[in-house]
């Protein structure tokens, strides 16, 4: 069930926290078996999403957690809104960075929102 | 019918409290246009040329009296234009010479949704409160995402099924419903389903076309397509698959989305459906579906496999109601004493699985009204006719009228009487009068041309039902501009509405299909000649109808003639009813 948030949540004048990862950033267009054997030198993927609506990084976080098993830092980047936060969440992202300027306030309750889903998702696995 | 269970219940009433969260954003400023856009049209939010438009989702077409009689409340209370809205609305549309805009009603739409086009924006978070009561809400009713599923509007009661699909059409609701990965595809997907040998579900026309057949060992299955949609490239969906066995049939679609998720185009909107992505890579997109499916059943544990714990128990909702029906099959009543009653029963009446029983139509193309519409008061109407003579039930069917789908044999007559008092007995199915239209140029704010003054004209001239029956089975299909809401690609004859110079001009199809037996092979029309004036439009028609009339051989369908002959006879004679070449478009 999501009754219980897991994903952290970075405003954009924070998204430079964690300066010590090792980070590699997946275009959304690109393959993520290109990863795969430099998983155990990555300690964070980021997706980005170029506009909220473009929706290939869903498919990709998907395929990172569940058929390649990525088991590190899953960050989303880019045009991130609240509205996406919790399907973010569902599809395997461990984080996300908020686009400049998205205050994260409202962000909470969408979370709380619904006490469970049609779909098996990786963040209830 | 599925009965929501007290999850799917809280599901929709959860999902009305967010949309009114993100409406309440929207309206004090902390969620811009573009971010609420897609929000509310996910929801079934429109904004149309005049006023907002809210598309109910009635998933497989199937509504209860109770959902009939909140549609009806809803058109009576909410689909009331602000005074200053409607005066502003019906003196433009009256520049096109649109004398009188419908309000207090709703619309059946070809993907059997529902359809109000005057709700204000500071009312919809309150209607979808209301519409979750009886289970209903706007879910992915728009939006590049999956679509609401549709399916054959006989479902588990045609004679010629194999097997039901309404439990699998259920099963699959729930998948698509909210899926966290498949939310933002590149652009809208529909899904359509049938049991039954005919396609009444206008399969082949969809993203996916599924259709439950048996094999050689008498399993059951799906025989998948995919590829298929109308708007500027129409196509034909391709076969995935002869048969898949039922209970891979969500796996199988994930991989389909997936694939079509990573790889379909993003740069143009009118080159961003299923179909352009598989036309452009032919095999390899059905490669890679069969790879990514063959990882998601070898690799993810086939997740999505339907058990037969959970088909029985969706199952469970649709068993045949208690009806009591009496032995005898006849009414006591003589159609021949009531010719108005025979052919209605020979026009709206359909043979059910249940020799007792019967599937009636009631026909929402009539005059006055635009094809699909239906007042409050009609949908009181049908939803007291549902409770009296068919368990409570109604089916909004593929071309836009309603089903009543457990009627007992000997009810026929009183039916009939009651439904002839509201004025949807019109004894026209599948005829000329029939026919398929979009909401056009008066309510949408994509249309080029009007498409109700053409359905109209076409209502008028065409009364007589004798004329109507020498005419025959034909499909009409007509749109208000290439998004093609109104089919206008499947039709017999398809009519498209196009804009040059600012004027409202016509162009003509012929031969179309929908995939269904009496049609033949689902494919495109082709267009006759530069396009008509709206005022040529019912002459040119008719002069396709004389050609068809004088050339037919006995019993001869119009689609067959046109089959036959070519179209070159129809052509000159559509282009002899032209009143002014010069200004042809």
């Amino acid at each position: 069930m999501n009754d219980i948030r897991r994903m952290r949540i970075l405003a954009h004048q924070d998204r430079d926290a964690d300066t010590n990862e090792r980070v590699a950033i997946l275009a959304n267009d690109d393959d993520p078996r290109s990863l795969k054997d430099r998983f155990a030198e990555i300690d964070r993927i980021e997706l980005h999403f170029p506009h909220f609506t473009d929706g290939r990084a869903y498919s990709q976080a998907y395929l990172l957690r569940r058929r390649l098993g990525f088991e590190g830092d899953l960050r989303a980047t880019g045009d991130v809104l609240i509205d996406q936060l919790v399907q973010m969440e569902r599809t395997g992202f461990s984080s996300a960075v908020l686009k400049e300027g998205v205050d994260i306030t409202d962000a909470e309750r969408q979370f709380a929102r619904f006490a469970g889903y049609y779909q098996g998702d990786l963040a209830s696995n | 019918m599925y009965q929501y269970t007290e999850f799917d219940k809280s599901f929709v009433r959860s999902r009305a409290s967010q949309f009114r969260d993100q409406l309440e954003r929207w309206q004090d400023g902390r969620l811009s246009e573009d971010a609420f856009r897609p929000l509310r049209l996910q929801n079934g939010w429109y904004v149309q040329r005049h006023a907002p438009m809210l598309r109910v989702a009635v998933p497989y077409g199937e509504l209860s009296s109770a959902q009939l009689r909140m549609l009806a409340r809803i058109a009576r209370e909410y689909d009331n234009p602000d005074p200053e809205v409607y005066r502003a609305a019906s003196e433009a549309q009256r520049k096109l010479g649109t004398e009188r805009l419908p309000t207090h009603c709703a619309h059946f739409t070809t993907r059997t949704n529902v359809q109000f086009n005057w709700i204000p924006l500071d009312k919809s978070a309150d209607v979808m409160d209301l519409l979750a009561t009886v289970d209903m809400h706007g879910i992915q009713t728009s939006g590049n995402c999956i679509r609401n599923i549709s399916c054959d509007e006989r479902a588990g009661v045609a004679p010629d099924e194999v097997a039901d699909p309404r439990p699998f059409a259920e099963i699959m609701r729930q998948w698509t419903t909210l899926h966290p990965e498949f939310a933002f595809l590149p652009r809208k997907f529909k899904i359509a389903i049938t049991g039954a040998s005919e396609d009444r579900a206008a399969t082949a026309w969809h993203d996916v076309g599924l259709q439950l057949v048996r094999n050689d060992s008498g399993e059951l299955g799906f025989r998948v397509s995919a590829g298929g949609g109308m708007g500027r490239t129409p196509v034909i969906a391709t076969l995935m698959r002869e048969f898949l066995p039922w209970r891979h049939i969500m796996n199988y679609i994930e991989a389909i989305v997936r694939v079509y998720n990573r790889y379909g185009r993003r740069d143009n909107k009118y080159k961003a459906r299923i179909k352009i992505l598989m036309k452009a890579e032919g095999q390899r997109y059905i490669d890679d579906v069969d790879e990514e499916f063959r990882q998601i059943v070898e690799h993810d544990g086939a997740p999505h496999l339907i058990s037969q714990t959970e088909l029985d128990r969706v199952s469970a909702s649709f068993v045949p109601p208690a009806l009591n029906a009496p032995l005898t099959t006849f009414d006591d009543i003589d159609p021949d004493a009531h010719p108005l009653f025979a052919r209605w029963l020979q026009r709206n009446v359909a043979r059910h699985k249940d020799p007792a029983l019967r599937i009636v139509t009631l026909s929402f193309k009539r005059l006055l009204q635009a094809p699909g519409d239906a007042s409050a008061d009609q949908l009181d109407i049908v939803a007291n006719l549902a409770d009296r003579f068919s368990a409570g039930e109604a089916r909004v069917t593929h071309t836009q009228n309603v089903v009543l789908p457990w009627v007992r044999a000997n009810e026929l007559f009183a039916l009939w009487q009651a439904a002839r008092e509201a004025g949807l007995a019109s004894a026209n199915v599948q005829l000329l009068t029939d026919m398929i239209a979009c909401p056009g140029g008066d309510f949408c704010a994509l249309a080029n041309a009007r498409s109700l003054p053409i359905a109209q004209a076409i209502t008028e001239r065409y009364e007589d039902l004798d004329e109507l029956d020498d005419i025959g089975e034909i499909d009409l299909h007509i749109s208000g501009c290439i998004n093609s809401c109104g089919h206008h690609h499947s039709g017999h004859i398809g009519v498209l509405g196009v804009d040059k110079d600012g004027r409202e001009w016509y162009q003509l199809t012929l031969g179309g299909s929908d995939g269904s037996a009496a049609s033949g092979t689902a494919q495109p029309g082709k267009v006759i000649g530069p396009s008509f004036s709206a005022a040529e439009v019912p002459d040119v028609i008719e002069a396709i109808l004389t050609t068809y009339r004088d050339t037919r051989e006995r019993h001869e369908r119009f689609i067959d003639t046109v089959r036959r002959v070519g179209l070159e006879p129809f052509k000159a004679a559509a282009h002899a009813a032209r009143t002014n070449d010069e200004e042809t478009a």
